[in-house]
């Protein structure tokens, strides 16, 4: 989508898939042509965003103080008590509420679609134009969405409107209770409580106050006309906002031209403490950092745990299919054999044939069994496994290794990170030969495959890379690959990590 | 027919287990002790001093290396005790902790796949229980991948000759194999000992750890 066209349409305040929300005027004017969003400006939302806090707020009032007389009276015989625990909570779906009604007026004024910020991009030099790097959790993104233009949409267009996160807790096992006393322990249904209270209680009646002098009061005079027309039979004049008498037409349309441009001039401070209002919510309703944090710290730790198992998934597969066929087609083989023996001439062709075809069976399943886990790297550790896998490369490859044990996670990642890159090696590249170094110093693993390829690799193309980086990313590694178009290929990478 | 051998045998797959000693017992052997795990193996070859060690590299408890360590184990205590070891792979690193036991002669290094080809595994069990060097073709063909360049010298004839002698196999086994005379066979070793500037060896023993020393340089 180019950016130009794009712009105007935003800048024009017309969200495309509302087309009857047109705002123009010298203010949109005024934006024309900028890149702006301008959900949180639009005075229509603003008035929904307050309309919509009438709306909660009222029946909010009368079920808080239901909860909290009833609970308070009849906690004298202890059956209150659980209503108090509910009162308690009542922030909770409040503050989840709140927080979808949010994004009514989400994007206060941010630019959308903003050049990509230099940290974000692949990192290219101009030495080695095919240079990406991974790290983190960041390396599929820079790998399936590259972008050299920068006018890629950011996060908040694909999440469609911006969404105020979750500030809670999963709770660790299903049921009420666990769910109510996680809920209890947390700082955010507190600050959800304190929210509830005060639209309850403050904020509803100021946003219908609002409401009613900046629309109902210029709405009055615009109607002047009608009023007066319908009053026409009866007194003859009519009294605007109990205030002004209007008794002929002039005076009405003078009147209902004064309420319209008042109504404009009202627009603006209305959507002004509209925004002022959601940042309000927001900064009670949204997560603090250390809850961001520590969602991060799960999210962290469960794939670690996704990754273990994966590995350990893989080990199983392995032991069935060595227990299992495996050795069931070796005992076949030796049957067959046993009986090629004996066999008489005219069997004996037919029970070559069969020989043979459990043989090529039996090599084949043993590629697959090392394909899945080497038993090697669990026996003899990293070094050997890489200079295993370097003995079956098709392309000649050098190994020069000095490295220690380490843990099983970490020699795993670092093995298929390296069968990968050689079989990219043998593939692609169009190399003569390539080399490994691994090392192991003050701490970190190091390992480089290089080879003499014709380089321009493109770790986006679906080369593999892009599931090895992350796997490294759950150990704190990091992958680098450098290929520019003629070659060498360089891929390094780096974990830090304790030796056995 | 060669003289009977006293085997023990360690496998922890019952279904092999039996496969096996009806293989050896077919070719004229005696299983006098078939196990399960690297510890019974041990004691079985302390209770029955065999002619022949044949065990499996992976078996309990512990499902990694534990036959291949015990086989190791047996030959520093005795080096010139036959073992053959059976492996589900090819590892380079278990055949060459093997041939670094004792003298290098008297091992074996098979993939699980060959004792299908029955006569060979006989030949094999044979030649190695005889204090010869039994290594799978497999092993072989990796080694050979890996010091390609100085084999680049040698003619692909010499290279197929080469694969051969590093199997442990005899110039006769070779020109058989090969459908040549046994004098061709000679010549070609010649020829590939000159060229990799190894020692000549009549010794068919001497001349298979010598190449499979060199291939592993």
């Amino acid at each position: 989508m180019g950016q130009g066209s794009h712009g105007d349409r935003v800048g024009l305040g017309i969200p495309p898939e509302h087309p009857l929300l047109v705002w123009s005027g010298p203010v949109a004017a005024a934006y024309r042509g900028r890149v702006i969003d301008f959900r949180g400006r639009n005075p229509l939302r603003a008035a929904g965003y307050l309309v919509g806090g009438v709306l909660v707020g009222a029946p909010l009032l009368v079920g808080m103080l239901v909860l909290g007389v009833v609970g308070a009276a009849l906690s004298v015989v202890l059956v209150g008590l659980p209503l108090l625990v509910l009162l308690a909570l009542s922030g909770v779906p409040v503050g989840a509420l709140e927080r979808w009604r949010l994004r009514l007026l989400s994007g206060l004024g941010e630019v959308r679609h903003a050049p990509t910020p230099p940290g974000t991009a692949p990192r290219r030099t101009a030495a080695s134009p095919k240079y990406v790097q991974y790290e983190g959790d960041a390396a599929a993104r820079r790998c399936t969405a590259p972008n050299d233009a920068g006018t890629h949409p950011t996060s908040r267009d694909r999440l469609g409107p911006a969404t105020v996160p979750d500030p809670h807790r999963t709770p660790p096992e299903p049921g009420l209770t666990a769910w109510a006393r996680l809920r209890l322990t947390e700082q955010a249904t507190w600050r959800e409580l304190a929210y509830a209270v005060l639209l309850a209680f403050v904020l509803w009646p100021l946003d219908l106050l609002v409401l009613a002098f900046a629309l109902a009061v210029p709405g009055a005079m615009i109607g002047a006309p009608v009023q007066l027309a319908v009053s026409a039979d009866t007194s003859g004049d009519t009294r605007i906002v109990k205030l002004w008498l209007i008794d002929s037409y002039p005076q009405a349309a003078v009147c209902a031209a004064a309420g319209l441009v008042l109504l404009l001039a009202l627009l603006w401070p209305l959507t002004l403490y509209a925004r002022a209002r959601a940042a309000f919510a927001r900064l009670l309703l949204a997560p603090r950092e250390a809850e961001t944090e520590r969602r991060l710290a799960e999210v962290t730790r469960s794939r670690a745990r996704l990754v273990a198992a994966f590995d350990a998934e893989r080990r199983r597969i392995e032991r069935d299919l060595h227990d299992g066929a495996q050795q069931r087609l070796v005992a076949l083989s030796m049957t067959l054999g046993l009986a090629r023996l004996d066999a008489p001439p005219a069997l004996a062709g037919q029970l070559a044939a069969a020989h043979e075809e459990a043989g090529q069976v039996l090599g084949e399943l043993r590629e697959l069994i090392h394909g899945i886990h080497p038993q090697v790297l669990a026996d003899y550790g990293l070094a050997d496994a890489i200079a295993d896998a370097a003995d079956r490369s098709p392309v000649p490859v050098e190994v020069s290794l000095e490295l220690p044990r380490f843990a099983e996670s970490v020699e795993s990642a670092a093995y298929f990170a390296v069968r990968e890159a050689l079989a990219n090696v043998g593939k692609h590249s169009g190399a003569t030969r390539a080399r490994i170094d691994g090392s192991y110093q003050d701490g970190r693993l190091l390992i480089g495959v290089r080879d003499d390829g014709c380089g321009g690799a493109d770790p986006a193309a679906g080369s593999g890379l892009t599931g090895l980086a992350d796997r490294l990313a759950v150990l704190d590694g990091t992958l680098t690959v450098t290929s520019p178009a003629g070659g060498p290929t360089v891929l390094r990478l780096e974990i830090p990590c304790p030796s056995r | 027919m060669p003289e009977s051998l006293r085997i023990v045998l360690a496998e922890d797959s019952v279904l092999l287990r039996e496969g096996l000693v009806g293989v050896l017992e077919r070719f004229g052997h005696e299983v006098v002790a078939a196990v399960g795990d690297a510890d019974a193996l041990v004691e079985a070859v302390a209770a029955y001093d065999p002619g022949l060690v044949v065990t499996d590299v992976r078996m309990p408890p512990g499902f990694q290396d534990e036959g291949l360590r015990a086989a190791l184990a047996l030959r520093a205590e005795r080096p010139t005790l036959p073992v053959l070891v059976l492996s589900q792979y090819v590892q380079r690193a278990y055949a060459a902790e093997l041939l670094d036991t004792g003298d290098g002669t008297g091992v074996g290094y098979l993939l699980k796949d060959r004792i299908g080809q029955v006569e060979q595994f006989a030949e094999a069990v044979e030649r190695v229980a005889a204090g010869g060097t039994v290594v799978d073709p497999e092993v072989v063909r990796q080694l050979l991948r890996r010091r390609r360049d100085p084999l680049a010298a040698l003619t692909p004839r010499e290279r197929e000759v080469l694969g051969l002698v590093a199997e442990g196999k005899s110039n006769g086994a070779i020109a058989r194999e090969l459908v040549v005379t046994e004098a061709a066979v000679g010549k070609h070793i010649g020829n590939i000992l000159g060229k990799l500037d190894l020692p000549p060896a009549e010794d068919t023993h001497r001349r298979v750890l010598a190449v499979l020393a060199y291939l592993r340089g």
